[in-house]
């Protein structure tokens, strides 16, 4: 028996604006516990929220940027519930008049996930768990979020994480949030549920509340997945319910059933107005709106004719494409700036964070110059590696590394002396390879490479070679 | 009678005279405040230090011989729910008891600037919930006319403050009624201005789309000063708009020939015959000043009180919510867990009528019962509000009682609380429609009682009513007014 597991996404994203929803306090991260607070965001009796509107115009742009549609007249509205780290006992968010409604992401393969709504919120406090006792951090409480609610469209593990980096991805290009997932700017909560391959009625689903790290949310999606499958084929049946991943022991459990579900109690938020928003304020955050990934990759592809494969490993990450750019600057193979990056400067960069903050060493300008001196000859590929090691370790220009007689190379009689030189002294590796044998040609070529100290052009050096051997 | 009316006016005149220090007056208040407020109950805090303090800055502005502000050194009070920095704000609740604000109200922040007087925070129904303010966990404040009487509610310190004179003016709060009708038990005026033309920034919410701020004086000019004070736009509260345009001395002293003044049958029904006839005699002399008074039906006011206390109560529910212990106010002294020390500090915080009002709202907003009543009571409230509209294409101004009776009897509000509701029948259509009103006394009943009349003005035609008003009591000042033989006399 073949189980399909089916899912939605509900997504938090904290906004980068400068200062909270309802009042003015900063929106930094961390800082000493209750310091980014005032009487507003703590909630003081007789305080009232004030909508900053720029939270409005970031969370429209997260909408256009997902082929939303954006409401002209919206709301908010009290989400009630009673937590030490909500200090209002009540959530401002928005119930049945989201901002954006309708939109959808684009995966590789092509494949669409509708979304259903974008709302704004104001984020809670976080409780902190010290020496026994249970403190209440407040400076995270009113920071601007927006939730993005997917339809349930996504149909493996595999297709939520490359929904959440597309999302990330595009947030991050509209510059509305950091989306730095460890630091809880974005954070998920899965729909899971199962059903035989090929059928059309949905199972019964367990909601894994607030995950912060894809590699928990992949494992605990496949936990929850072989969880439900275990269930059913044993005979028993799946029950709704809130569920949370333990990441120590790798599994996910029951916070709370249907039956203890909270009654928000919702309704309108009577201290705040209708937002509206006209047409031509959409319009103008629409042609305000930078290339958004998508359309960067389909650019990349034809101005720089590069492989689907390359281009969507660049555009991933908007700093990264930056770079690249900065990089191409008056060069003609783009392909060998795409190769530096995808393959040296990655191996330095082996997490998302630093490749989403492309902290390389050295700056774009600084490759650009060493493309454009291997562009030009000056430079043999294999040389053009070794500095940019050497580049990368230092942070230190090409100059630093190539003196110029190296950048004079080798000349065709001085090579072609290196080359029957290094045909004499390898007889046994051209007899290997008169006989077959091609590896063996490669240590010729590699003697020759040692001899010139990396200098000489190992393709020119191949034709010599050959050249020679075939007219012995 | 001359010696009452413009009170405000004449005290700056006093003062700017120097016939009178402001400390010498605050002194003379807050010597009076300790000797009436024994009997009446008005005051909860008495703010001595801050009083004599500001009192001294205005008479050194004085000795410097700058003019003065008409609110400068004159002293006031403030209902417990306007939250004053650093001065234990209770809200009447003992949930609250200790609780000093970190930050001034807008309301009390322009006063303040203007060196109003502050002798204290006065006694309130808890959260503003009630009618007598005997909800109040200090109990209940009493009326200077016969103190076998309630002030009324839920700004009853207030009123029985002023109506004493044991404070020149107060700020108190009005949601259904709780400024208008302790003005109207106690023979004061008590505006309630648009919703909007006030902030309601720091003032602690009871029901945030009906609460707003307004003025209880012992005369209509006054409450026009206060008025124009309080009533600007603050980009702290975001429903706020301000009073566009402040009331002018003509506007206020205006003739109201042919003003157009509505009478709703519908605001006739059940009220007590003294009190009706008060108000037959007022509409009488309207007639004399030149007035036309426009007859017409507003048959959805008989929805007004189910809509008000389903969307006023639902709206506490959620407001009180933040009531828990664990950031300020009263908490429980055993528990063994978080919802157990939760539980316990509100009901042993909270009192009787606001626990009924946050399980009435709760109940109206759960799932299952949200249609039925809040969605539905959503609805009405539109009618509601369409309807005053309608009737202000017919008139000017409506004019109504105030209240169905005088005074209650202290204790008789906590034997029937529907019945208590119910005499809130002609206050709460105003909340409900965001509109201005004001109480003004026009008589007595046989027992020395004060009656109050309400005259109700389209949205931000707050001007108009306090036209209407002063006309009125300039008219019949003698019969409308009595003086009582307490507080401070000037």
């Amino acid at each position: 028996m073949s189980w399909e597991l089916v899912a939605g996404l509900e997504t938090h994203i904290e906004l980068s604006t400068n200062t909270k929803i309802f009042c003015q306090c900063t929106t930094q991260f961390g800082g000493e516990p209750n310091t980014h607070c005032c009487p507003i965001c703590i909630g003081l009796p007789g305080t009232l929220p004030k909508l900053n509107r720029n939270v409005v115009d970031y969370a429209v742009k997260a909408g256009i940027a997902t082929n939303c549609k954006i409401r002209n007249i919206s709301k908010m509205d009290r989400k009630n519930y009673v937590y030490p780290d909500l200090p209002k006992a009540y959530q401002i968010s928005q119930f049945d008049k989201p901002l954006c409604e309708g939109g959808y992401i684009s995966l590789d393969s092509g494949k669409k996930i509708n979304i259903t709504r974008i709302h704004i919120e104001e984020d809670a406090g976080k409780l902190v768990h010290q020496r026994g006792d249970t403190y209440i951090d407040y400076n995270r409480g009113g920071v601007p979020l927006i939730e993005i609610v997917s339809e349930p469209d996504i149909r493996s593990i595999d297709e939520a994480i490359e929904y959440i980096e597309k999302l990330k991805s595009i947030m991050k290009y509209i510059g509305i949030s950091d989306v730095k997932m460890q630091e809880g700017s974005l954070r998920c909560d899965v729909n899971i549920s199962i059903r035989k391959d090929g059928e059309q009625e949905f199972g019964t689903r367990a909601e894994i509340k607030n995950m912060n790290s894809l590699t928990f949310i992949s494992k605990a999606m496949e936990y929850e997945f072989n969880r439900q499958i275990d269930i059913i084929e044993n005979g028993g049946k799946v029950i709704q319910e809130t569920r949370r991943y333990n990441s120590d022991l790798n599994i996910t459990e029951s916070m709370r059933g249907k039956e203890d579900a909270d009654d928000y109690r919702y309704f309108r938020e009577p201290d705040l107005v209708t937002i509206s928003i006209s047409n031509d304020e959409i319009e103008k955050l629409k042609n305000d709106l930078p290339e958004l990934p998508d359309e960067k990759l389909q650019r990349f592809i034809k101005q720089y004719s590069l492989p689907y494969d390359d281009a969507i490993l660049l555009i991933k990450y908007k700093k990264v494409s930056e770079y690249y750019e900065e990089a191409c600057k008056n060069v003609q193979n783009y392909k060998m700036v795409a190769n530096f990056i995808l393959g040296q400067i990655f191996r330095r960069l082996p997490t998302e964070i630093e490749k989403e903050d492309c902290f390389v060493s050295i700056s774009p300008q600084f490759l650009n110059e060493l493309v454009l001196l291997t562009e030009k000859k000056k430079l043999t590929s294999n040389m053009a590696r070794n500095a940019l090691e050497q580049m990368l370790d230092t942070g230190k220009p090409v100059k630093e590394f190539v003196s110029e007689s190296d950048m004079e190379g080798i000349d065709v009689n001085a090579l072609k002396e290196l080359c029957e030189n290094a045909v004499k002294e390898n007889e046994k590796a051209v007899t290997e390879y008169l006989n077959g044998k091609e590896k063996a040609f490669g240590s010729i070529i590699g003697y020759i490479m040692k001899q010139s100290k990396g200098k000489a052009d190992a393709a020119l050096a191949g034709e010599i070679v050959k050249e020679i051997i075939n007219n012995r | 009678m001359e010696k009452y009316y413009g009170k405000i006016k004449h005290i700056n005149n006093l003062l700017e005279t120097k016939q009178v220090s402001c400390t010498e007056l605050t002194k003379k208040y807050l010597e009076n405040i300790e000797t009436v407020n024994a009997k009446l109950n008005a005051y909860v805090t008495v703010t001595d230090s801050i009083a004599l303090e500001t009192a001294r800055k205005v008479d050194e502005k004085i000795a410097s011989g700058q003019r003065l502000n008409l609110l400068e050194g004159i002293p006031m009070t403030l209902k417990d729910n306007i939250s004053t920095k650093d001065v234990e704000t209770t809200c009447g609740s003992k949930i609250l008891k200790g609780y000093k604000p970190i930050y001034d109200a807008t309301v009390w922040e322009i006063l303040k600037s203007q060196n109003a007087v502050l002798l204290g925070k006065t006694n309130m129904d808890e959260f503003a919930m009630g009618s007598s303010s005997e909800t109040s966990f200090i109990g209940g404040s009493l009326n200077p006319h016969n103190a076998d009487y309630v002030a009324g509610g839920s700004s009853g310190g207030v009123a029985s403050a002023v109506g004493s004179n044991i404070a020149v003016y107060g700020l108190g709060s009005d949601t259904g009624g709780s400024v208008r009708q302790p003005a109207s038990f106690c023979g004061l005026v008590g505006l309630k201005p648009t919703y909007g033309a006030v902030s309601r920034y720091g003032l602690i919410a009871y029901a945030s789309s009906f609460d707003q701020i307004g003025p209880i004086t012992s005369n209509v000019e006054d409450s026009a000063i206060v008025y124009d004070a309080i009533s600007s736009y603050d980009s702290k509260d975001a429903t706020s708009q301000g009073n566009k345009g402040i009331v002018s001395e003509n506007e206020l002293t205006n003739d109201i020939k042919g003003m157009k003044i509505g009478i709703a049958k519908e605001y006739f029904d059940g009220i007590r015959v003294d009190v009706r006839e008060s108000i037959e005699k007022a509409i009488k002399v309207y007639e004399e000043l030149g007035a036309e008074i426009v007859y017409f039906e507003l048959p959805q006011i008989k929805y007004a009180l189910p809509v008000y206390y389903i969307l006023a109560c639902a709206e506490a529910s959620s407001n009180l919510g933040r009531y828990d212990g664990i950031r300020y106010g009263y908490k429980t002294s055993n528990y063994n867990d978080l919802n157990e020390m939760i539980c316990k500090t509100r009901s042993e915080g909270f009192g009787k009528e606001v626990q009924r009002r946050i399980m009435l709202g709760t109940y109206v907003l759960s799932s299952g019962y949200y249609d039925a009543y809040y969605k539905k009571a959503q609805k009405l409230r539109g009618t509601i509000v369409k309807a005053f509209k309608e009737a202000f294409k017919v008139c000017d101004i409506i004019l109504t009682p105030t209240v169905p009776m005088t005074a209650f009897e202290l204790n008789f509000t906590s034997k029937d609380p529907v019945e208590t509701y119910l005499t809130d029948i002609c206050t709460v259509p105003v909340n409900i429609a965001g509109l201005p009103a004001i109480s003004v006394p026009c008589g007595f009943d046989n027992k020395g009682l004060p009656i109050g009349m309400q005259l109700i003005g389209n949205s931000f035609n707050d001007a108009k009513i306090l036209n209407a008003a002063y006309q009125f009591e300039k008219q019949t000042y003698a019969e409308t007014h009595k003086e009582i033989e307490i507080g401070v006399r000037l």
